[in-house]
């Protein structure tokens, strides 16, 4: 352990840690503001989590239990490549229950199982600007968003519904939150937004490379948009799990074999061994048990 | 099955023990050591201390090693160990006219104080690859003259004597140099800023760039007024002393574009500057930063910005490699959450586009009887 002695507790500086701490204070003060912070270079690559690794490493202590997933499981690779990382640097409890972790590092999704008070979900954010791909200028879309000026936004969503008669974005759905400011809410699915309305936890978004903290506090409204003749729908499965039966959960779609065979199975690794364990059964669990 | 699509602890580890191996290679080959590598390939090495920004040849040859050679993964291991460093303070700015020079060249004079040096360079080499170096052969000595103490005024000097250069850029009094890596960037951005952005940027990017102004897209008129490698000293002030301490030399290359500028109402004609400064010895990027710097002061200089060199918010947030090789990079992380999602809406739209066809097929054959 000799060769880690050099860093500090959690890897950052102190000093840096404060810095990052009060670009999170500001954050939670304006709800869904992007604050500038200067984000600082990481021992692992921009985009593959630097800023949730710099927030997660600014509020982490001693006492907290971490869990960290990447499209909704425990075990993908950079979650593996993360969590080993805190454990090294901050010697933390980890967990892959949900219900026991203090702070959740994300990656795409949000966990099925209700967040409750006290506990932190810490996103990955690659792009954190909502406007970014209507006006690539950050000059442009800081002043867009200063204004309220979001009438690009809905003319995107409306020409999505004029082109194909519904709004044609899967993932990273905007989201005004408090009733303000547009929000990316990372990539995430648009299954998942609804859970950001009114969180008992504090959620916390980080993107290192563009440098841009910005959080929901618990008990916020998060919205997103959409147009009275037009609600925002989340994605619906034909199947339930093929593990676990679970019916109101986002799936990944696993190849069978190469004609065409095919299963459904929850992208929440940890929701899905649980309600196995209290004996939920899938029509295929028997047959991936032993995997 | 199910697990196939997942990695695993086991898999990250026996995948970086496989890298170790490669990164040795043939055992019966010796292994390089450092000294060899910041002895002979020391271009690689200057690259690394250049676009990492941190100035020591022993970590940056440490990296190209553990790098096995790839530059970006080098600068990346130099980054992530400068961004761990306290800051102790700022040194004092270095003063170029006092280097030690080992070459200097300008295009725009044939002769000056201070004359020519070629120096080591690789221009005017026949590009012929040398199978004598195949072996360890000796080369000859190089011809050495000790320092002379005469005066070698940068041609940015010179011309400023007539009034026909602008002035070097110069901070205004209450304005601290900016610091890129402490402080997030914000658009528009000060020069002295731009031009520590420039400096660690990558080299292959600001080089097309650069290449581009000279092709027409924000075309600036250059000349290389100057270039300059060679040792400087480096220094900081103790407040407790009273004056300032030498902490060592770093070898630097610095290139002074003389570019043209037609004048204004309010200013007569004369020449503008473009400024490259780059770590150890790279005259290619010292010379694309300093195009880039000029095409930069485009809104500053009054000009239209058409060409992508120009644009500022282009340039800079885009000219770090270790932030786009990240990003692009990334995209070998599992995606496939949202991959279902978009997998989802495609099916769900070629379905509807299939009802609308044999919708309309059915209305035609209708309309036929």
């Amino acid at each position: 352990m000799t060769e880690i002695a050099q860093y500090n507790f959690a890897y950052l500086d102190e000093q840096t840690k404060r810095m990052i701490r009060r670009a999170i204070l500001k954050a939670i003060a304006i709800p869904g503001y992007q604050v500038p912070f200067a984000s600082r270079e990481m021992p692992m690559p921009y985009g593959w989590g630097t800023g949730g690794v710099q927030v997660t490493a600014s509020v982490i202590g001693p006492d907290d239990v971490l869990k960290v997933i990447d499209q909704g499981a425990d075990d993908t690779t950079n979650a593996v490549s993360i969590r080993a990382f805190f454990q090294k640097v901050a010697n933390v409890a980890v967990t892959t229950h949900t219900g026991d972790a203090t702070i959740i590092q994300t990656r795409h999704r949000i966990p099925e199982e209700r967040l409750k008070a006290g506990q932190v979900l810490v996103y990955q954010v690659p792009i954190p600007e909502p406007l970014r791909f209507l006006e690539p200028r950050e000059t442009e879309t800081r002043k867009m968003h200063a204004l309220e000026e979001y009438g690009l936004m809905h003319v995107k969503l409306y020409e999505d519904i004029a082109q194909h008669g519904h709004i044609a974005t899967t993932f990273a759905y905007p989201v005004k939150v408090e009733g303000r400011y547009v929000m990316d809410p990372s990539p995430t699915p648009k299954f998942d937004n609804p859970k950001m309305h009114m969180s008992a936890a504090l959620q916390l978004f980080g993107a290192g490379r563009e440098k841009r903290i910005y959080a929901i506090p618990p008990h916020t409204r998060v919205e997103s948009l959409d147009f009275e003749d037009h609600p925002f729908e989340v994605q619906r499965f034909a199947d339930p799990c093929a593990l676990c039966g679970g019916t109101d959960v986002y799936l990944d779609e696993v190849i069978l074999d190469d004609r065409g065979g095919r299963m459904f199975v929850c992208s929440d690794t940890d929701h899905c061994e649980g309600r196995r364990a209290e004996g939920h059964r899938g029509h295929l669990a028997g047959e991936a048990v032993g995997a | 099955m199910y697990v196939a699509v997942k990695g695993g602890e086991a898999a990250i580890r026996n995948a970086h023990t496989l890298l170790a191996d490669r990164r040795r290679g043939a055992r019966d080959v010796p292994a390089l050591t450092l000294e060899q590598i910041a002895e002979q390939l020391a271009l690689a090495v200057d690259r690394v201390m250049a676009e990492g920004s941190l100035y020591d040849t022993g970590l940056a040859a440490l990296a190209v090693k553990q790098a096995r050679g790839d530059m970006i993964e080098a600068i990346f291991l130099l980054r992530a160990y400068r961004t761990t460093l306290p800051r102790f303070g700022y040194t004092r700015t270095i003063d170029t006219a006092a280097m030690l020079v080992e070459r200097r060249i300008s295009a725009t004079y044939k002769d000056l104080p201070g004359g020519q040096l070629l120096g080591p360079t690789f221009d005017y080499t026949h590009r012929l690859l040398d199978p004598e170096l195949a072996e360890d052969q000796e080369p000859a000595a190089p011809e050495a003259r000790a320092a002379d103490h005469e005066a070698m005024p940068r041609v940015s000097e010179i011309l400023a004597q007539e009034g026909l250069i602008e002035e070097d850029g110069s901070l205004p009094e209450e304005r601290e140099p900016g610091d890129i890596t402490r402080e997030p960037p914000e658009f528009p951005m000060q020069r002295d800023l731009r031009l520590q952005a420039l400096s660690r940027g990558d080299e292959g990017f600001l080089l097309a760039l650069g290449y581009s102004t000279q092709r027409g897209f924000g075309r600036n008129h250059p000349f290389a007024g100057e270039i300059r490698i060679g040792e400087v000293e480096v220094e900081i002030d103790v407040p407790e002393l009273g004056f300032p301490v030498p902490l060592g030399r770093i070898r630097v290359t610095e290139c002074q574009m003389v570019n043209q500028f037609k004048g204004s109402m309010k200013v007569p004609p004369q020449f503008t500057r473009g400024y490259g400064l780059v770590f150890g010895q790279s005259e290619r990027k010292a010379m694309a930063m300093a195009l880039c710097d000029r095409a930069l002061r485009a809104g500053e200089l009054g000009e239209d910005i058409t060409a992508p060199a120009q644009d500022e918010e282009f340039v800079i947030s885009h000219s770090d490699n270790v932030q786009a090789t990240g990003f692009v990079e990334h995209l070998k992380l599992p995606h496939y959450v949202d991959f279902q999602a978009e997998l989802g809406l495609v099916r769900q739209m070629r379905r509807e586009y299939e009802e609308r066809r044999a919708g309309a097929a059915t209305e035609r054959r209708e309309a036929a009887e």
